[in-house]
């Protein structure tokens, strides 16, 4: 694989991904020159952390495969990361977080040999029965069905959730098996994410009065929401037919997806923040917060999008197992 | 001392593992000092506070830090005795004094002199993880015959619940680094220690971590 294997449409979106960056650059050079005594400290330092994040995707995306999924293998590790070191742990979990750890490589380890039925059972049944087994040998019983709830909750969200998104990139078509449709799966799902993110920001600052959701997450408003699903299904309806090779209905069906989806998981991870008292999950991206702030609505989007893709198109099943 | 060996531990593995596989949170890094002498204090919960606190520094520094190590814990045997000497540069600390001609502090009244910068954990050892116990007053003798060493007090949280005392199994979590602002000897030992300990407490709150139990 390499930059030239991918699809022209793949190319092209990445392309249009550094022109919309240099385009932010170009306006805030103006902003400044225009308006130098305005605060725009936190606008730079957002857009560089963009600038590093698409940087590094566009690297794990083109190299090769097994490279994109240790890129998504190390973000669920630096997100499982950032949630255990926010939430109260006890002394006595500290080998039940390395085994929620060790978790990771093998999550993706089962997608890079291509088992499904592995990789979609491995956490919700098999690390969701052992990781009690192992806190019982320790023993401890304070605090016990806190720790056994908390832990796997950030392990389904960090690694089973955001591991779909690894999952994409080796999907074939039964119809079509000569087709790498993975890479533009991927993109269309994380760019709509992360636009989704960015419109809801735009509408709701520009238009946004009535809360949504003011006990959980004050700064969301309903226009907010509104608009960013608009413009997000907009998107979708527009890329969608190239990109995945869905019909008109199905981009939107998708766009609408992951516009909902993508504020759910935001506000899920507020309301964390807020029981915890955190302003921001980390300190990881200058300007955007921790790790967890920005792939927020991909624990939603990734595995709801990759649902709905899966039933949408004939695909290898992979039900056979390893060999 | 073996500069080269500990450019390349320090480059090849303490790094990519403190950077990496735990991931450091320094807040007001610019309170550090960018040249010796200086003496850093911080509170110890784990074996690898002192490299933590070397990685805070770029490499071409590395030759200035002394972290100050109890002498009877990495004398033990030979070759963790040339891994504290050779490649961690500590300075010996007897703690166990038996003559009063020697005084122990003069390897680190050395050390300031020829413009290094001085690790030093006044709780003496590592203690209960994540728990910030008190200070012993050594601190404020080196503080006295040095009054114009700025004494930089610096609050870790993490490393207790990653590596605390007793395990040897490394879990990863972010460590928080809080750096304080530098403490001036005014003359009197327990004005010093108050101003330290006060510090000390604001940088922790600073934090608001929950308590690991």
């Amino acid at each position: 694989m390499g930059f030239m294997d991918l699809q022209p449409v793949v190319q092209w979106s990445i392309g249009a991904i550094f022109c919309t960056l240099i385009l932010a650059s170009t306006l805030l050079l103006i902003l400044r020159a225009l308006k130098p005594n305005a605060n725009l400290n936190e606008v730079r330092q957002r857009i560089n952390s963009w600038w590093i994040m698409a940087v590094v995707f566009t690297l794990a995306m083109v190299v090769n495969r097994t490279l994109s999924i240790v890129f998504f293998s190390f973000v669920s590790f630096l997100a499982l990361k950032e949630f255990f070191s926010l939430i109260p742990t006890r002394r006595a979990d500290r080998r039940i977080l390395f085994w929620a750890y060790v978790s990771i490589p093998l999550q993706y380890y089962w997608i890079w040999m291509e088992w499904y039925g592995m990789f979609i059972i491995f956490i919700p049944v098999y690390m969701f029965l052992l990781l009690p087994v192992r806190m019982v040998m320790i023993g401890e019983t304070d605090g016990f069905h806190r720790s056994a709830g908390t832990i796997h909750w950030g392990l389904m969200l960090t690694v089973f959730c955001i591991s779909h998104a690894a999952f994409l990139l080796i999907l074939k078509r039964t119809d079509a098996p000569e087709l790498l449709p993975g890479a533009g799966y991927v993109l269309f799902l994380v760019v709509l994410t992360q636009l989704n993110d960015i419109c809801q920001f735009l509408w709701g600052k520009s238009l946004g009065r009535r809360k949504i959701v003011p006990r959980v997450s004050p700064g969301k408003t309903w226009a907010g929401f509104l608009g960013g699903v608009g413009s997000t299904v907009c998107i979708a309806w527009l890329v969608g037919p190239e990109l995945v090779g869905f019909s008109p209905q199905q981009s939107i069906v998708a766009g609408l997806i992951i516009a909902v989806a993508g504020f759910v998981g935001d506000i899920n991870i507020s309301a964390l923040k807020r029981d915890l008292r955190v302003k921001d999950s980390g300190s990881l991206l200058p300007g955007h917060g921790g790790i967890l702030d920005r792939i927020d609505s991909l624990t939603y989007t990734a595995p709801l999008f990759f649902h709905y893709l899966y039933w949408s198109f004939p695909f290898h099943t992979f039900g056979t197992g390893p060999g | 001392m073996n500069h080269f060996l500990r450019m390349l531990f320090f480059a090849l593995f303490v790094r990519p593992v403190l950077l990496v596989i735990l991931g450091m949170n320094v807040r007001h890094r610019q309170r550090l000092v960018s040249d010796g002498p200086a003496i850093l204090i911080a509170n110890h919960n784990s074996h690898l506070d002192a490299i933590t606190l070397m990685c805070m520094f770029p490499l071409k520094m590395l030759r200035k830090l002394r972290p100050v190590a109890a002498q009877d814990y990495f004398f033990r045997n030979a070759p963790l005795k040339w891994f504290a000497l050779k490649i961690m540069g500590i300075l010996p600390l007897d703690r166990e004094v038996k003559s009063k001609r020697k005084n122990p502090l003069a390897g680190i009244y050395e050390a300031l002199k020829r413009g290094e910068i001085v690790i030093l954990f006044p709780e003496g050892s590592r203690g209960e993880p994540e728990q910030l116990g008190e200070f012993k007053t050594g601190v404020a003798h080196i503080a006295k015959r040095n009054p114009d060493v700025p004494v930089i007090p610096i609050f870790m949280h993490g490393l207790g619940k990653a590596l605390p005392k007793g395990e040897a199994l490394l879990v990863p979590f972010f460590l928080d680094i809080f750096v304080g602002e530098p403490v001036q000897w005014d003359g009197d030992k327990t004005q010093f220690m108050e101003q330290l300990s006060c510090q000390m407490t604001a940088l922790a709150a600073e934090g608001d971590f929950p308590p690991w139990q």
